[in-house]
């Protein structure tokens, strides 16, 4: 077994020094009867790298990956290029086999990340602070308004009909188990984010509004707006963006006065892989930081006065906290951090603004292109990559007649929203810097005759 | 074997520390490297990536949402970024570089294989919501996982999505209230040993349960009669950890079981320590109703410096229906299917909801897959037998030294627990941990359980060969005497990693967790407050 | 003025129907360096040992309970930037929070402060 380095010598005397006479009497503690005599049967046996290589290509050969089809595919995941030195410096082993940095003396690598992925993070969502990341957008959302109640006190959150639906969904089955009421919006097939209908959600019971930017249908809501409303009813606002390139061109949600900004990073740095793992991104004022969930890094300097850094704030968190820590969660997503961080750092301030504008005009292109398709319509007033457009029939046929044709033509409404019948005619479509103005025509002619 | 690396290099950042009056004009020191923040290196303006510059002005829809400026984060160029990450990472202690004995965090061996099956593009460039025919290996992978786990613990099912240890107890305890929910019953009351994890009781509160706790007895194990005494009408049901965190089996388990099953409860198993009985037990024959596996623990996925994790949840009978979309189930017709809020009518109303977007952790089922087909069944149980070996190797030869408290009970598990009583006066498990940091090896555990003061918990793992063990015995009792000793030098250890000791007082007094200040401009405030070296 | 000490280590200096409450120069040994103080809001009611605060150092969070039931006149604000005062000053310029009695008679229950060093000394 090429991964277990004792031999058969090594075993023998070893059990000789601890004075046992075999493995099993080893496992004395456990019952006789639920001890396995032999390995489990019909279960294959071990395998060599070359074999399991070959089962693991011939799975991965079933699937139609991203990159070998006109792709337009985003709500809430983007395909964006990933620069190669991200991944080759991510697989440094001192990163990848590292654990959480609880010996600083010798994690100084991993929490330097953590504290310019920090600083990024706030900068790029307009926070005073950032912590060292979560599970994922979602998981970071119903965080988010976990701590909307320590702050306020008062347990009432308003959900945008713009939040990702998956997203409302971990939000309404997690509340299912605390004391928090969930008001969620109805979306409806309009071509503005539904900012009157939240404002006129908030009363004064409110602990938060829950507003996605760009929202799910690729609207633009006015978080000036809301967060003013919130503010004047004891309410925070709780942006969530779950593509950060548009926070290239679109102003910063702490610019605009939101309270807490949640996201998904993946974009950055991560890659698709069929949903995770991704990487949770929270950022937040700076009065809030002992209510906030997570990991925190901060700086410090060492016994000879060198700076150094280490995980501070610990006292929020469960293993001292136990059962009064703001949030169980015990982990980040570190090695996604780090990607993310590595990409931001290649890309810096203004090409994170290029890139945005490759991609908003990208999606210009393909929204100009799919107007032109007969019976198709242009839901969005504005969009940055992604836009709804509405087709003369349910959108989920559509996609998969598509998906026979070898594109991957965007995500149709009704998979994300199968109870509102009213939505079944519109897709999502996205174009990052990845689609070619090639993709664009082939989608756009293989749509023609599906709809045809 | 008491070598300990008498002629090879090995990292000496204190040469021109105490005593030493040489200084350099760079603060580098040979192959030892300080390195700047991102932010004081580089500038908004440096790019790394070559991008399309023919971009057309914003549409006039989205003019008013428009940034004013940039966000003012620097960039780098590709050889700067290589050089600012690889450098950083010459700070960090990892497997790769040696024995990494974290107990309870299983810090095994990472095959490089499961990278690169990970990195394959069927499965690292899929998308989520692709139609399900262009994504049946993927969903494939999940399948075949599912099945390996649900074999390896003799369970009903699985839940696949949650993402961390946390999550999955979170995972189960909620499958746990919808099932008491189904039965129309209140039951508030979650007992958890005293030995336990943090986020257990955190989890539990997290879900809405009070927490009680249940005492240890002198051997280690959970107080089964105190436990029995508290079980009633008002107990949802109890969080076991087995082999618990003294690194014992728990032997009463079924019996705990039993009684708790009577009571009209449910067994929560925190799976954390599957690693000593994975092919050996299956935690179903034990009575269990839910166990997380830590895919990062005994299946190998990288802890990648604090995550990304996974933990799926294995399920018993009476809670499988409850397990949360979305799932993958095999279909009459022999097809996998992708059970979500679209279908889950068919069949599978009682699902409690949604724990994350998307379907989990895939990356890591494709390499937890590719670690589990390498170690086929009788690999599998290989690993426990060497790390069960490895653990008692090293508590058998360090127990003259280190008092063991729970030995003298029988073997233990995958972990070996050692406390500081008998050091000489003022020392303490920081000095021995500190003192391994400039032995070349990561410390073990410290101050956990919170059982055993001034607790050291040792798991070795399988991948560590009996050379690198004797090794690291070789340093562990070295340490112990010279603590035993009172040599003064171990309290202000490490003296030869990058970082001597960190004042962690003034972290949390003055919290400074991002840089204030602009990308480029050298003197800013964090280097000229902090004088760097 | 009379000064009471709880089991759990706080003090408590009476004056009138208004006590001064902190923890003692022992806790804050035990404790190490104090890195924040989680004070009651003003107006607060609490019965006597409710947790009514929480002293944080690097590796732990201790819950400070009442050793009286009241309700919360002040709290020491300038703990906010300087709790380390705690540490330094834990019987004096460390208090925690001052509360107004509702029952005078339960300090009956608590020692005096030749009777908590006896306390101390047994541990």
């Amino acid at each position: 077994m090429r991964y277990l380095p004792l031999t058969p010598a090594d075993r023998a005397e070893m059990l000789g020094v601890i004075g046992a006479a075999s493995v099993d009497d080893l496992f004395v503690d456990v019952p006789a009867e639920a001890r396995l005599s032999g390995p489990i049967e019909g279960l294959p046996a071990h395998a060599s790298e070359m074999a399991v290589e070959r089962h693991m290509s011939a799975l991965a050969a079933k699937n139609l990956s991203a990159g070998t089809a006109p792709f337009f595919i985003g709500a809430g995941a983007y395909r964006h290029h990933v620069p190669a030195s991200v991944d080759h410096l991510i697989q440094r082993g001192e990163f990848l086999t590292a654990y959480t940095p609880y010996q600083p003396e010798i994690a100084q690598g991993t929490l330097q990340v953590l504290f310019e992925f920090q600083t990024q993070v706030a900068r790029l969502f307009g926070t005073d602070i950032a912590n060292a990341s979560m599970y994922d957008g979602s998981t970071a959302c119903w965080e988010a308004i976990l701590m909307a109640s320590r702050v306020t006190r008062k347990v009432r959150a308003v959900l945008s009909s713009g939040l990702h639906p998956h997203y409302a969904e971990v939000v309404r089955t997690m509340a299912k188990f605390t004391e928090d009421e969930i008001v969620s919006l109805k979306p409806e097939l309009v071509a503005e984010a539904d900012d009157a209908a939240v404002i006129a959600a908030i009363d004064d019971k409110t602990s938060c509004v829950v507003v996605q930017y760009p929202d799910v249908m690729g609207r633009i809501p006015d978080l000036a707006a809301i967060a003013e409303a919130a503010h004047a009813k004891g309410a925070l606002l709780i942006a969530v963006v779950t593509e950060p390139v548009a926070l290239g061109m679109i102003e910063a949600p702490g610019n605009l006065g939101a309270d807490i900004v949640v996201g998904e990073g993946q974009s950055l740095g991560v890659g698709l892989q069929f949903g995770g793992p991704y990487l949770g991104l929270f950022g937040c004022r700076e009065k809030f930081v002992r209510q906030m969930p997570g990991r925190l890094c901060g700086q410090t300097v060492d016994a000879e006065g060198k700076r150094g850094f280490v995980l501070t704030l610990s006292t929020r968190e469960q293993h001292i906290r136990r059962e009064k820590a703001t949030s169980n969660i015990c982990t980040n997503s570190g090695l996604c951090a780090l990607a993310f961080s590595i990409h931001l750092t290649l890309l810096g301030g203004e090409g994170l603004a290029q890139l945005a504008a490759v991609n908003h005009d990208k999606a210009q292109t393909l929204i100009e292109r799919l107007a032109k398709v007969p019976g198709v319509t242009v839901l969005n007033q504005a969009y940055f990559n992604e836009a709804t457009v509405v087709l003369p029939r349910d959108a989920r046929e559509v996609v998969r007649d598509l998906a026979d044709r070898k594109v991957l033509g965007g995500v149709s409404l009704g998979r994300l929203f199968p109870e509102d019948s009213d939505l079944h005619r519109g897709l999502l479509v996205a174009a990052t810097e990845t689609v070619t103005d090639e993709d664009i025509e082939t989608f756009a002619r293989e749509l023609e005759g599906v709809l045809a | 074997m008491n070598a300990v690396n008498a002629s090879g290099w090995r990292p000496q950042m204190g040469e021109a520390g105490e005593g030493g009056a040489f200084k350099t004009a760079s603060g580098d020191y040979g192959l030892m490297l300080e390195e700047a923040l991102s932010f004081e290196l580089g500038s908004s303006a440096k790019c790394g990536v070559d991008l399309d510059t023919l971009a057309r002005p914003a549409a006039a829809g989205l003019s008013k949402f428009l940034r004013k400026a940039a966000p003012a984060l620097p960039g780098l160029t590709e050889p700067e970024a290589v050089r600012h990450y690889t450098r950083l990472s010459r700070q960090n202690y990892a497997i790769d570089l040696g024995p990494f004995p974290l107990g309870s965090c299983t810090m095994k061996h990472n095959p490089r294989l499961n990278e690169k099956m990970a990195r394959l593009p069927g499965f690292a460039d899929v998308h989520p919501l692709q139609p399900q025919k262009t994504v049946e290996g993927a969903l494939e992978v999940i399948e075949q996982l599912a099945d390996w786990l649900i074999t390896l613990t003799g369970m009903a099912s699985v839940a696949m999505s949650p993402k961390a240890g946390a999550h999955g107890e979170l995972c189960g305890l909620l499958c746990i209230r919808a099932a008491l929910d189904a039965r129309g019953e209140k039951r508030d009351v979650v007992l958890v040993p005293e030995s336990a994890h943090g986020t257990n009781p955190a989890t539990a509160a997290f879900a809405g349960f009070k927490v009680q706790s249940i005492p240890a007895t002198p051997e280690g194990r959970v107080d089964v009669e105190a436990l029995k005494a508290k079980l009633g009408p008002n107990v949802a049901g109890v969080m076991i950890t087995n082999p618990n965190t003294c690194g014992l089996f728990e032997p009463e388990m079924k019996a705990i079981g039993d009684a708790v099953h009577a009571a009209g409860g449910y067994v929560y198993c925190d799976g954390a320590n599957f690693n000593a009985i994975v092919g050996k037990v299956r935690p179903g024959d034990l009575g269990v109703d839910a166990m997380h596996i830590n895919l990062h623990k005994t299946f190998s996925t990288p802890h990648g410096g604090g995550g990304p994790g996974a933990g799926p949840v294995v399920l018993s009978e009476a809670l499988a229906p409850f397990a949360p979309l979305p799932f993958v189930s095999r279909g009459d017709d022999g097809r996998i299917h992708l059970v979500e809020e679209e279908n889950r009518g068919e069949g599978h109303d009682q699902a409690f909801g949604r724990m994350v977007a998307f379907h989990g952790q895939m990356g890591m089922f494709t390499r937890a897959l590719t670690y589990i087909l390498s170690h086929g069944a009788d690999g599998l149980r290989q690993v426990a037998e060497d790390a069960v070996l490895n653990a008692n190797y090293v508590l058998r030869s360090c127990e003259d030294l280190l008092p063991a408290p729970f030995a003298k009970s029988g073997p233990c598990m995958h972990e070996a627990l050692f406390s500081d009583a008998g050091l000489a006066e003022g020392f303490s498990t920081l000095d021995i941990a500190k003192g391994l940091i400039d032995e070349g090896f990561h410390p073990m555990t410290v101050y956990f359980p919170l059982v055993v003061k001034g607790a050291m918990l040792v798991e070795p793992t399988e991948t560590e060969s009996k050379a690198g063990l004797d090794r690291f015995i070789a340093s562990l009792r070295s340490l112990a005497q010279r603590a035993k000793d009172g040599d003064q030098s171990l309290h202000s250890a490490p003296h030869f990693a990058p970082r001597r000791r960190l004042d962690e007082t003034l972290a949390a007094r003055k919290p400074v967790l991002v840089w204030q200040g602009t990308p480029g401009e050298p003197g800013t405030p964090a280097l000229s407050e902090f004088g760097g070296s | 003025m009379t000064r009471y000490f709880s089991q759990e280590h706080e003090w408590i200096e009476i004056e009138g129907d208004l006590g001064t409450v902190g923890i003692t120069d022992y806790a804050q040994g035990q404790l190490g360096d104090i890195t924040f103080v989680d004070l009651p809001a003003e107006g607060a009611t609490f019965e006597k040992g409710d947790s009514v605060a929480v002293v944080d150092s690097v590796k732990a969070a201790s819950d400070v309970y009442t050793p009286v039931s009241g309700t919360i006149a002040e709290a020491n604000d300038v703990l906010a930037d300087q709790p380390e005062l705690v540490n330094t000053d834990a019987e004096v310029g460390g208090w925690l929070f001052r509360i107004t009695l509702s029952d005078a008679s339960e300090l009956e229950a608590l020692m005096d402060e030749a009777a908590y060093k006896d306390y101390v000394a047994s541990l």
